[in-house]
């Protein structure tokens, strides 16, 4: 629990001193990037503490799925469309991890 | 027309942000691995999928919303089919559910098939 407050405080005066972690005053879409890098924190929260490897294991997965989400955003405010493409590609390499771990995790080699 | 398609599509992308974040928390909050992992495809279906669909409306029909669309269809197949997979493999390795749980049929099933001491 001490070390859960030792994280947050850091991550706190990290965005700080960084300052565009925390931008109060931008567009919509800067807002909602930043809200999705806030899910982001949360789920890191999950895979470093998690008490059991499936917590992680989701944890990883649902991250993927957010950072699609995010670059989607990020392709909309730079106005540039090879953001979708990470996308997408990060999506098919989430989804092929995400039965890699699965598989592992109940003991099986991969290539049964 | 343009005007209300770019609306709505702030819209959905307000939507869809609102049920990522509470799905994230969900899956912070929960205790256990089947009530996180059922609070966190939550962040699939409505939210990721519904920040696509609103860049697809705020884009139209370019390249651009094309790939939209062709992430929706990416997500929406694959997703379920992960979040099933990891969620067989972790009760095949005898992760524990939580104390509050009232029905297991899995557990049921298996023992009808291999027999009660196998688990054990």
């Amino acid at each position: 629990m001490r070390l859960v407050r030792w994280f947050s405080g850091l991550v706190f005066v990290a965005g700080f001193l960084y300052y565009d972690f925390f931008v109060f005053e931008g567009t919509l879409l800067v807002r909602l990037i930043n809200v999705s890098l806030f899910c982001a924190l949360f789920v890191l929260f999950r895979v470093i503490f998690g008490p059991s490897p499936a917590d992680r294991i989701v944890a990883v997965d649902i991250l993927g799925i957010l950072i699609v989400g995010m670059l989607a955003l990020m392709g909309l405010h730079y106005q540039q469309n090879f953001f979708l493409d990470v996308a997408l590609i990060w999506a098919l390499l989430s989804f092929v991890a995400s039965l890699a771990f699965a598989k592992i995790l109940e003991g099986r080699q991969l290539d049964e | 027309m343009s005007e209300l398609t770019g609306t709505a599509g702030m819209v959905l992308i307000c939507i869809g942000m609102a049920f990522d974040f509470f799905g994230v928390l969900g899956l912070v909050r929960l205790p256990d691995v089947y009530n996180r992992l059922q609070a966190a495809t939550k962040c699939v279906t409505f939210g990721t999928a519904g920040i696509l669909l609103g860049v697809f409306l705020i884009q139209g029909f370019s390249v651009f919303g094309f790939k939209a669309i062709l992430g929706i269809i990416f997500v929406f197949l694959t997703s379920p089919v992960a979040a099933h997979a990891i969620s067989r493999a972790a009760h095949r390795s005898r992760i524990s559910l939580t104390e509050k749980t009232v029905v297991d049929q899995y557990e049921e099933d298996h023992q009808l098939e291999e027999g009660p001491d196998v688990s054990a």
